[in-house]
């Protein structure tokens, strides 16, 4: 399967391991990236905030290149989802809007063209359970992660708001991650915090609010016997992982569990090495998770 | 007639007893809704338990409670739709009292202790200027319905109960109240907007406390999208007044949109240091409250370089994306014209949902059905520069 794939930015930025696990697993899944490199930034919700209309120029720049590689779009990052879905639905609803949108994109000889549910932009995430199909997943596991207990951790982005989301579509969206993790082999732990908000977009402007939020999902899914999370977001991997030292003051206990990038998790189970992964570049450090995923292989 | 299960939170502070939960079965119509299974149930078994109710029609708000762990109104929400639903997985129709509030008694929360307070703290009235006109004051059509979407908040409280900022701050201000305070922001007749405005974003639990997680506009049961409001005031606040507050959310901002417009991609180390000051690279390096709150983030970027996931050179220098004078066209095209062109979805309402209605569908949905009507207010502008200092 072909994708116009957009990375984002901060999987090329402070996630490498995140772009780099994403072009490894993608051979394991037939996935043929057509990587969008000259699109922007999808705004994350910033940039909205600032100006709609520089936004929706911005992301109908990046949805018409998508379009004239002719087919759909995938991201691998909850934000830009939600960011670009934001996007899409001010540019479906008004035709007169949309047309004020394009003329700005005139000069390249770029055009968006609403597509309906012809063409779409989809995360990873949810391209795995539509589109490539968790019978298939399963069958491509060489490494079953069996014993494995992953936290979920979804990003708001993806799960909120629904009628947004096509979650009139696709009503189990929100159920997706649960059932990856399942489908690899391990076992997807239940706790408070799986489509919660990890408080990265305060952490400038809020820093305690955005760092108990973190810390108090962590807590809750140690407490629920977790060995590791995993996200398909890398905002909220940057709150999970990189400011978990940090967090632990925040809710004043030992924190200490990793958390995994979606395209990771994928990985292990499709047979690929850690350290193709990227995994010993992550702040909490994935030992133990290694340790295990060794000892199946082994078994 | 259907047999349906609830499974009902009770808790009496009062009694010295801890909270637990007690299984109802009823037999209605699936139509019929939480709040009449309830009612029925007080009716007929046990009339100790303790709801809020009054209109039963989704107006006056009073009925707000969390059904399978989602906030809204019990008169709202039929038992078939709420017994079918994907997370409450055995049919069992679990209902509690909301979130983020003290419990007065079972389903019954203080909401004088939160919401009400929180909406006063907003200052939630009109202060106009002078003397009032001899008739009636005259107000531009857009403007008023700029603010439509914050007066249709029926105060029932199912977004405070959501609320993912104030689960860890309580003192967040919070959805309801913020969006009440836009109401008042956006309302030409109102002579303190800057006032407002910098009030909000000074607050450390103000415009600025919000994590953006869509809570509030996914079970606001009658669309006035709190966070959009939220975001509305952020707008407000920095866009037409420049208001550089303490919490950073002018600088965050400011050094958000001013590096993907030079970069075209987001360089997080630079994004860092100057929203601590402004939005600016230059001051970051040199002012002392900016230099102290850096220190603070310091761990993170150690973190990051001694992780290996981030490389030095990566840390300081950041390439430009190909292309990218034209994010950089984009970006003067649309800023230079000096105006904020805005598409409000709440009054356009959406071209596949109304092409998909007929003629008469949207009956009770004002918003869509009306969209035609007043479709040359929709995509509003908001003239900029009225008080930038
Ligand atoms: S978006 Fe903001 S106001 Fe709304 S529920 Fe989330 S944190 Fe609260
Ligand atoms: S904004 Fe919506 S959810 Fe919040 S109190 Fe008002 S009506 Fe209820
Ligand atoms: S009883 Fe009035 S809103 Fe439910």
């Amino acid at each position: 399967m072909k994708v116009a794939y957009w990375p984002g930015c901060v999987s090329r930025g402070f996630t490498p391991e995140l772009h780099g696990s994403m072009a490894a697993v993608a051979p394991k899944l037939d996935l043929e990236l057509i990587e969008l490199d000259r699109a922007s930034c999808c705004g994350a919700g910033v940039i909205a905030e600032h100006n709609q209309e520089l936004v929706d120029t911005l992301n109908a720049r990046t949805f018409a290149m998508a379009q004239q590689t002719g087919v759909q779009m995938m991201n691998i990052c909850s934000t830009c989802q939600g960011a670009q879905s934001e996007c899409q639905q001010r540019l479906d609803a008004d035709p007169d809007y949309r047309a004020m949108i394009n003329s700005h994109l005139e000069p390249e000889g770029l055009h968006y063209e609403r597509a309906g549910r012809e063409w779409t932009n989809k995360n990873l995430l949810w391209l795995l359970v539509e589109d490539i199909g968790l019978d298939a997943l399963r069958e491509r596991v060489v490494r079953p992660l069996e014993g494995l207990r992953v936290a979920p951790f979804y990003g708001c982005y993806i799960v909120r708001p629904t009628g947004r989301l096509g979650y009139d579509e696709f009503p189990q969206r929100d159920f997706y991650l649960d059932w990856v993790i399942e489908a690899l082999g391990g076992t997807a732990v239940d706790y408070a915090g799986s489509h919660k908000c990890c408080g990265f977009p305060v952490i400038t402007m809020a820093r305690a609010t955005s760092l108990r939020q973190a810390g108090r999902h962590l807590a809750d899914a140690i407490d629920a016997g977790a060995d590791c999370l995993a996200t398909p977001c890398p905002l909220c991997h940057l709150n999970l992982d990189l400011q978990q030292p940090d967090a632990e003051k925040y809710v004043e206990r030992e924190l200490g569990i990793p958390v995994l990038h979606l395209p990771q998790l994928l990985g292990l189970a499709l047979g690929l090495e850690p350290r193709e992964l990227g995994m010993d570049k992550h702040v909490v450090k994935t030992r133990e998770v290694q340790r295990k995923v060794r000892e199946l292989a082994a078994a | 007639m259907t047999a349906f299960d609830l499974k009902v939170r009770r808790y009496d502070p009062e009694s010295g007893e801890s909270a637990y939960w007690q299984d109802v079965s009823i037999e209605l119509e699936p139509e019929r809704s939480v709040l009449d299974a309830i009612l029925k149930f007080k009716a007929d078994t046990d009339n100790s338990l303790g709801i809020r109710c009054s209109c039963q029609a989704a107006i006056c708000g009073s009925c707000g409670v969390r059904i399978n762990g989602q906030s809204r109104l019990a008169c709202n929400t039929q038992l078939g739709e709420a017994s079918e639903e994907l997370r409450s997985s055995d049919g069992t129709i679990v209902v509690e009292p909301m979130g983020n509030m003290p419990v007065l008694k079972d389903l019954i929360v203080d909401m004088d202790a939160v919401h009400w307070k929180k909406v006063q703290r907003v200052v939630p009235w009109l202060l106009p200027e002078g003397d009032p006109p001899e008739r009636e004051y005259i107000v531009p059509g857009e403007a008023m319905i700029d603010v439509t979407q914050s007066m249709a908040c029926i105060h029932c409280g199912a977004c405070v109960s959501a609320c993912l900022s104030m689960e860890v701050d309580p003192e967040f201000i919070g959805p309801a109240a913020l969006a009440k305070a836009y109401r008042f922001v956006g309302d030409p007749r109102d002579s303190q907007t800057e006032e407002r405005l910098r009030d909000l974003a000074e607050d450390p639990h103000g415009i600025y406390d919000c994590t953006h997680c869509f809570a509030c506009i996914e079970v606001c049961p009658k669309d006035v999208a709190p966070m959009s409001q939220i975001m509305r005031l952020r707008r407000r606040a920095t866009g037409d007044y420049g208001i550089k507050d303490s919490n950073n959310g002018y600088g965050h901002g400011k050094a958000f949109v001013d590096i993907v417009g030079k970069y075209g991609t987001l360089h997080e180390s630079q994004l860092v240091p100057r929203s601590y000051a402004d939005g600016s690279l230059i001051k970051s390096q040199v002012r002392p409250d900016s230099l102290k709150q850096l220190a603070e983030g310091l761990p993170t970027v150690l973190n990051g370089l001694r992780s290996g996931k981030v490389s030095p050179v990566k840390a300081i220098w950041h390439k430009k994306l190909p292309d990218q004078d034209q994010v950089r066209r984009i970006y003067h095209e649309v800023e230079s014209r000096g105006e904020r062109i805005e598409l409000n979805l709440y009054i356009v309402g959406d071209e596949a949902e109304n092409a998909q209605m007929g003629p008469d569908a949207g009956a009770d949905e004002p918003a869509m059905g009306d969209a035609a009507d007043v479709d040359t207010g929709a995509r509003s502008t908001e003239e900029e520069g009225a008080g930038v200092q």
